[in-house]
């Protein structure tokens, strides 16, 4: 994975739901450690197009690149997968059927039988699971199957959502921790057998569970369950949690939807201070215009799925067509 | 801003005793689970001979009773990982019992004509489940809520009809019988059907060392995982959890589990046949799983003992009370026949009464009582009352608002 100026680019991308189009062939690219802001009407496509970076829909064309590499795209020859998985286990029982006419003992075949099930379980299972080399397994065949969430976070991106979804029935801390799923090793055999590793691994997550959320402003908070802390809190514990996993790519969905004008200036404050502490770059929808021209370096305007401006938060403001897409067209 | 919660921390020097005590055994919890088991199972000797218990039944029937107990400990243990941990419904878990039972059946009986140690039989009747896990779980991981519900019934019905009808290979309807018991183990010594002391010292080991590991693997990282999959499946994949493969594991685990009973109890029974594992066994762990306490592990142990002792000893025992009662119609009913209607109505009063279960885990009490925290201190009435939004009603809010995101499959 290289290093590019830009960490995400995105190429053309549509999303169709049926007859609506959400999302109308958008370029658009993210310079690295930059804040860029999307913002447009409500219905504008701004967290359809977030979806789709995100790895949650596919988008119908187009595709995303994601530190150089095209991470989500519209599937290619996907109906090759399947037959892949039929590949293997059609192979052995071929074997097992042809060795079965030559004569050969009854036992080895009920073996063949077994292995034909056996491939095809583990075939079976290796697609479920998509891990990494199997993904390359299938670019060899030209197939091409849009990254899902947990790929995207693994490749460096990390999210909060409009409507916060902690877990609520879990601490402050563990929501955290969860977070830091993706970047820990410890497997199912390192926890039953609790190896040092595991556990050595488990208190370090702790620790850097905390630093995180006294990052955010949340110290001390860690033992309280998510759902008893203040609506603000729970915003900058999202927040924790997305950083969590140490993403290059930070998407905020209206990270200061629902805050006071002091909550505000103090989220504001914080997302200037996770690009210059961690060097993150950050993508941002906001419907706070204050909060936009304060602190974005590029703002990208979206409105009826399409793209209407783009440029630094001055151009915007003065450009006619944002103004009369938030505010209609002047009466003559 | 600071936040301030419901729960009070933990202040060093003034804690109660029982809450030192607490804090030790989670910090212990593998040192604990082998001393408390200890306890128990001396407690299990010395009680079966002393009044009232030995005025039910002789001591060895006892520790018969009680590593029958512990095979729907086990059960119900496993289940906890996949319902209670996972939040994945399962409702045909006995299929996986089943398969263990069948696979110590073909290794040591005269049908098979094998005759292999039991120890390693033990682990290959749980690879063999945990296989089979794994092969339910691939296809049907993908469906969601009712629909998986719906397909593990299935399989939970197709195994016993496959058992059944498959005669040539699984004698059908008669089972296979005459299963050769295990050798004899030092320490614990001969296994037989009129000493079952050495079933009874097995199963505690088995239900220990059971413990220790799903103790491990829910305090584990994935054990977290598995919560946030339960919690909300979108934003667990969203940080970086690979939900297929996670909630396969946990099936995995399940059935593993699942497996261990079936071999123990076919070398118990030293018979299986397809009318054990119907679908009322997978009821009855499920139901065990709910009185317990779903997600409590040694909540979920305890109700599978309960309600296991209710079914066999208790409902016995009042049928021979009330006989000796004479009192009209109350001498004609046989308690043993509804014990399904008395366990239908025990799951109904216990939903209303109490829905975390008898011993729940304090994240299911949580859960269900939401209303009680919500009256508990609110220390930033500004912050809140600015929103007219309590704190923890957020997402029933966020869920109505708009954003549904429908989670995505591939």
């Amino acid at each position: 994975m290289t290093d590019t100026s830009e960490v995400l680019r995105a190429d053309k991308v549509t999303k169709r739901f049926g007859g609506l189009i959400a999302v109308n062939t958008i370029d658009f690219a993210i310079p690295r450690h930059s804040i860029v802001s999307l913002i447009g009407p409500n219905g504008a496509g701004k967290t359809t197009f977030f979806n789709i970076i995100a790895g949650i829909y596919d988008p119908t064309d187009g595709r995303i690149e994601f530190r150089g590499e095209t991470m989500i795209a519209h599937a290619r020859r996907a109906w090759l997968e399947p037959i892949l998985w039929l590949a293997m286990p059609g192979v052995v029982a071929a074997v097992t059927i042809a060795a079965s006419f030559s004569g050969i003992a009854q036992g080895t075949v009920i073996l063949g039988i077994f292995a034909t099930v056996g491939v095809l379980l583990a075939s079976l299972v290796t697609g479920v699971a998509r891990g990494p080399a199997y993904q390359r397994f299938l670019s060899r065949f030209g197939i091409f199957r849009s990254a899902r969430p947990n790929d995207m976070v693994v490749a460096g991106l990390g999210r909060t959502f409009q409507n916060i979804r902690l877990f609520q029935n879990m601490t402050a801390l563990e929501n955290v921790q969860v977070g830091m799923h993706s970047r820990l090793h410890a497997g199912w055999l390192d926890a039953l057998l609790s190896t040092p590793r595991a556990r050595a691994e488990e208190l370090s997550s702790r620790l850097r569970a905390e630093e995180l959320l006294t990052l955010v402003g949340l110290e001390g908070a860690g033992d309280g369950l998510a759902k008893n802390l203040p609506y603000g809190d729970q915003r900058r514990l999202e927040i924790a949690r997305a950083i969590a996993s140490d993403p290059v790519l930070l998407l905020l969905d209206e990270p200061t939807a629902g805050m006071n004008a002091n909550e505000t200036a103090g989220l504001t404050a914080l997302i200037g201070r996770l690009r210059k502490d961690l060097g993150l770059t950050i993508l941002l929808i906001e419907h706070d215009m204050k909060v936009v021209m304060g602190i974005s370096d590029r703002v990208t305007v979206l409105d009826h799925g399409e793209k209407i401006a783009e440029g630094t938060p001055e151009e915007i403001r003065r450009d006619p067509k944002v103004i009369e897409a938030y505010l209609g067209a002047p009466a003559v | 801003m600071t936040a301030t919660t419901a729960v009070p921390p933990a202040a060093g020097r003034f804690r109660s005793p029982r809450a030192r005590l607490q804090a030790y055994a989670i910090r212990h919890r593998s040192a604990t689970i082998v001393v408390s088991m200890a306890l128990i199972t001396v407690a299990m000797i010395i009680l079966p001979q002393v009044p009232p218990l030995s005025l039910i039944q002789r001591q060895s029937s006892w520790f018969d009773t009680f590593a029958n107990a512990g095979v729907f400990i086990l059960l119900a243990m496993g289940l906890n990982v996949v319902v209670g941990l996972a939040g994945l419904l399962d409702l045909g878990y006995a299929a996986f019992f089943a398969i263990g039972a069948y696979t110590y059946a073909y290794s040591n009986s005269p049908f098979s004509q094998q005759d292999l140690p039991f120890l390693p039989m033990l682990v290959v009747g749980a690879a063999v489940a945990a296989v089979f896990g794994i092969a339910l779980g691939a296809p049907t991981l993908r469906l969601r809520g009712d629909y998986l519900a719906i397909m593990t019934l299935g399989f939970g019905e197709i195994v016993p009809i496959v058992f059944l009808n498959l005669d040539k290979w699984t004698e059908g309807t008669n089972g296979i019988g005459g299963i050769f018991r295990p050798e004899p183990l030092p320490i614990i010594g001969e296994f037989s059907a009129l000493s079952p002391f050495a079933y009874y010292i097995l199963m505690v080991g088995i239900v220990t060392v059971a413990m220790i590991l799903l103790y491990r693997m829910q305090d584990s990282r994935i054990g977290r995982a598995w919560n946030a999959i339960r919690e909300d499946e979108l934003a667990a994949a969203a940080n970086g959890i690979n939900t297929v493969t996670t909630k396969l594991l946990a099936f995995a685990i399940g059935a593993t589990t699942a497996g261990f009973a079936g071999v123990f109890n076919a070398s118990k029974l030293t018979i299986v046949s397809p009318e054990q594992f119907l679908f009322a066994v997978s009821f009855s762990v499920l139901a065990m799983v709910i009185l317990g306490g779903m997600g409590n592990i040694w909540g979920v142990a305890a109700g599978a003992f309960i309600v296991y002792l209710i079914q066999v000893v208790v409902l016995k025992g009042l049928n021979s009370m009330v006989e000796g009662l004479g009192i009209p119609v109350l001498d004609k009913i046989n308690f043993v026949d509804y014990q399904y209607l008395l366990f239908g109505l025990a799951l109904v009063f216990m939903m209303l009464l109490r829905p975390e279960g008898l011993f729940p885990s304090q994240r299911r009490r949580r859960e269900l009582h939401i209303a009680d925290e919500l009256a508990g201190p609110i220390d930033e009435p500004g912050v809140i009352g600015a929103l007219g939004e309590a704190p923890g009603s957020a997402d029933e809010f966020g869920e109505a608002a708009g954003e549904d995101v429908p989670g995505r499959d591939r």
